[in-house]
């Protein structure tokens, strides 16, 4: 049996004054996590948490939220972590506008990706690059951005959530388009990183976020000939 | 103002975007989150396409037999050809985009999958789902940023807007700001499939929660063999969910076990001596029913023998995801799997080229009743997908008339959703009577306890709407008096000819519901 306390942030706007309200949980399910608790929670208040989930297997990214002061998934997260203190406090991710509760807006991450133009301009093989690979398992969920002390909403820097997906381009990136791309990287994200890599520590897909910023910056910045393994 | 609305930003929406973009055609890609987030990103195992490139001799017309038989003859064969004959030229095409899908030295890589002798899957490890959607969304955003796609994430879908059996577009909310907007057009439904019909219960997201599909069917649309659920042979249970092992750990050598007399019975193998493991998944999840109703315990997917390079370049992220949830590694230690409910072969009614039988509505996707008969095979998920939202989107451009008619913003009233309780109820009803082995004794029972439940008190509209989908599914169930492929019925053990037709179920405006049985169409010789 698992007993704790669900330190919720709420509100019911964004106008609203954020405040802390504590649940008692309590599950028969030694393995529950964040979001399963949730879920139940919600079965029994009138006024449900407000969060945001889909896949709850740590695959879509939706559920990202701070756990005890740390961007994480709400599904990725077991309750048995929490059980000796007693307690686990739920936030909204902090550098997105809040909407309600835990859902924030992360629009500016995906118009991010618009205003770097990433997409391949005319068609492109990666033949099976494990570069692109990895690149292509990101999540867009935004721990990484949350933790960094580079990105804030509205600035220059796109944030790792950007070089993941520029990334998976480089490897195949088409000469008519490495003009604009290599200009957009640097200025968005080449610029911005301050390389503290914290990103890489909570990045919930396990992204090896330093190797790809070595290889991205390489292509993109240095113009060093791009030798993916296969 | 744009042309089409397409309801849902998986891999049917995307493919339907890109498709009308390319012919300067807009669209409204309306969805609940954003694409990143849909269903389509946890496919895992690939995309089945007649590629040849082991040196099989595999053929599309192999193909389309496989996707025929695995479907036990339910599917229309025109739909299937299509399907199956420009499966080749989609893989190419997402290859193009910059799909990693592992290679052989030369060429697209293929593995094997259920029901299909020959390699025929294209895969990206065990991920292809999520690195097919990362291509994908990244070529969508092109046309976005063209102003050819406009994103609507964080929407929610209402109702069709309807005049004399003709739609005129769809009632939409802003989940963030709780705005609500009709928007005027075409409409294109590629929802998803009914995971939330059975909460917890389903491999499925969340957000697919069925409510399109049923509250579509109460405003007429018809749904077709919604008798069909695909019960997916290894699954194990999560917080909150059925987690899947992808069909690739048997397609690379895992074999499923029970132990009988102190011993490891590799029941599938001394079964099925031909494709063993590797049969259509609802005969997997079948046998595996009787082996542990006769001798109870568990059943355990051994990937032990797995050779060293298919855990590091085919599954890894399998293994990864098996470490975390069950604290298992399975190159050493057997699996305990159960089957879970993975897929709905039924759904929204469509013809060959995906239209509805309301004007100016179509459908793509799992949410529809299309292409897989009465069992999919694994790998034929994603490419009826693309394809199917290709093709609805071919449809729209040569046939629809498109009128410009503006969005209007609605300040009547909206109805709440479905209440969590309520919802859990119709749930164990409905599992009581569909489970992988069936009766008329149980779904009679299933039935009475549905209808006493309906009688309980005054509902609300999406209440209603999925009483009325969970009544339409029994029913579907209890009149298909045959077993064929998910639906096996003990008091009816053998397959019918009499029941080799669709099982059409239709809602009147009284709110009657009708399943009759539609004749499956012959081949056409230019199809």
């Amino acid at each position: 049996m698992i007993s704790l306390n669900l330190e919720i942030l709420r509100r019911n706007s964004p106008e609203e004054s954020p405040v802390w309200k504590s649940y008692a949980y309590q599950t028969e399910d030694e393995n529950a996590n964040i979001a399963a608790a949730l879920t139940d929670l919600n079965q029994t208040l009138e006024n449900p948490v407000r969060w945001e989930c889909s896949c709850l297997q740590k695959k879509c990214g939706a559920c990202a939220m701070i756990i005890n002061h740390r961007p994480r998934l709400a599904c990725d997260v077991p309750l048995k972590e929490f059980v000796r203190a007693g307690s686990v406090k739920l936030e909204p991710l902090r550098k997105f506008p809040v909407i309600a509760d835990l859902i924030v807006d992360r629009s500016i991450l995906f118009q991010n990706l618009k205003t770097m133009q990433l997409w391949f301009a005319e068609e492109a093989k990666t033949n099976g690059s494990q570069t692109a690979y990895e690149a292509s398992r990101c999540l867009q969920c935004g721990c990484c951005l949350e933790i960094c002390p580079n990105f804030y909403a509205g600035g220059e820097f796109a944030g790792m959530a950007a070089m993941t997906l520029t990334a998976r381009l480089l490897t195949a990136l088409p000469e008519s388009q490495k003009k604009e791309i290599f200009k957009a990287y640097r200025k968005h994200i080449y610029e911005g990183c301050g390389k503290s890599l914290a990103c890489r520590d909570v990045c919930p897909a396990g992204i090896e976020i330093d190797k790809l910023l070595v290889h991205s910056n390489a292509v993109a910045v240095w113009k060093r000939k791009y030798r993916h393994e296969k | 103002m744009q042309n089409v609305i397409i309801i849902g930003a998986g891999l049917a929406g995307l493919s339907a975007a890109v498709t009308l973009a390319k012919e300067n055609i807009s669209c409204a890609l309306i969805s609940l989150q954003n694409s990143e987030r849909a269903q389509s990103v946890l496919a895992e195992g690939g995309i089945n396409a007649a590629l040849n490139t082991m040196g099989e001799n595999d053929t599309v017309q192999n193909h389309y037999e496989d996707t025929l038989r695995g479907g036990v003859y339910l599917a229309d064969p025109n739909a299937v050809q299509n399907l199956t004959g420009h499966a080749p030229e989609i893989v190419r095409w997402l290859e193009n985009l910059g799909v990693p899908f592992n290679m052989t030295d030369s060429d697209i890589m293929l593995r094997n999958f259920g029901g299909q002798k020959k390699k025929r899957t294209a895969y990206a490890r065990s991920s292809t789902g999520k690195i097919i959607m990362t291509a994908l969304i990244d070529e969508v955003r092109k046309y976005e940023t063209a102003g050819l796609v406009q994103r609507f994430a964080h929407h929610n879908f209402i109702q069709l807007l309807l005049e004399n059996q003709n739609c005129t577009g769809v009632r939409i909310q802003n989940v963030y700001t709780k705005q609500v907007t009709d928007f005027k057009g075409i409409v294109l439904l590629c929802s998803g499939g009914m995971n939330g019909i059975f909460p917890g219960r389903t491999t499925g997201t969340t957000q697919n929660s069925g409510d399109v599909t049923a509250t579509v069917f109460r405003q007429g649309v018809k749904l077709g063999n919604l008798e069909m659920l695909q019960y997916h042979p290894t699954t194990i249970g999560i917080s909150g969910k059925r987690c899947l092992i992808t069909e690739a750990a048997r397609g690379e050598g895992g074999r499923l076990y029970i132990i009988r007399n102190q011993q490891k019975w590799y029941f599938m193998e001394e079964k099925y001596p031909e494709l063993k493991n590797l049969m259509p998944r609802d005969v997997v999840a079948r046998e595996m029913y009787f082996v542990r109703r006769e001798l109870g315990g568990e059943i355990f997917l051994d990937m032990t023998e797995l050779p060293e390079i298919a855990w590091e370049k085919k599954l890894s992220d399998l293994r990864q995801e098996i470490l975390h949830y069950l604290a298992v590694d399975p190159k050493t230690t057997p699996v305990p799997v159960r089957e879970g409910i993975h897929y709905f072969m039924g759904g929204i009614d469509t013809d060959v080229l995906h239209r509805t039988n309301i004007k100016n509505l179509y459908a793509a996707g799992e949410c529809t009743c299309q292409y897989h008969g009465a069992n999919r095979l694994g790998g034929n998920s994603m490419l009826g997908a693309l394809y199917g939202g290709r093709k609805a989107a071919e449809t729209i451009m040569h046939t629809a008339d498109f009128k410009s008619e503006e969005n209007q913003s609605y300040t009547g009233k909206i109805f709440p959703p479905a209440s969590p309780v309520l919802i859990q109820e119709i749930s164990q009803i409905l599992l009581s009577g569909l489970g992988i082995v069936r009766n008329q004794n149980d779904l009679q029972t299933a039935l009475r306890e549905l209808e006493m439940l309906s009688q309980k008190k005054v509902y609300s509209f999406y209440e209603q709407n999925r009483l009325l989908l969970a009544k339409a599914m029994l029913l579907s169930a209890l009149e298909r008096k045959e077993s064929r492929g998910a639906h096996y019925r003990e008091d009816y053990p053998e397959k019918n000819e009499i029941f080799r037709k669709t099982a059409i179920a239709e809602c009147s405006p009284e709110l009657n519901i009708r399943i009759s049985f539609r004749p499956i169409p012959e081949k056409r010789s230019d199809a």
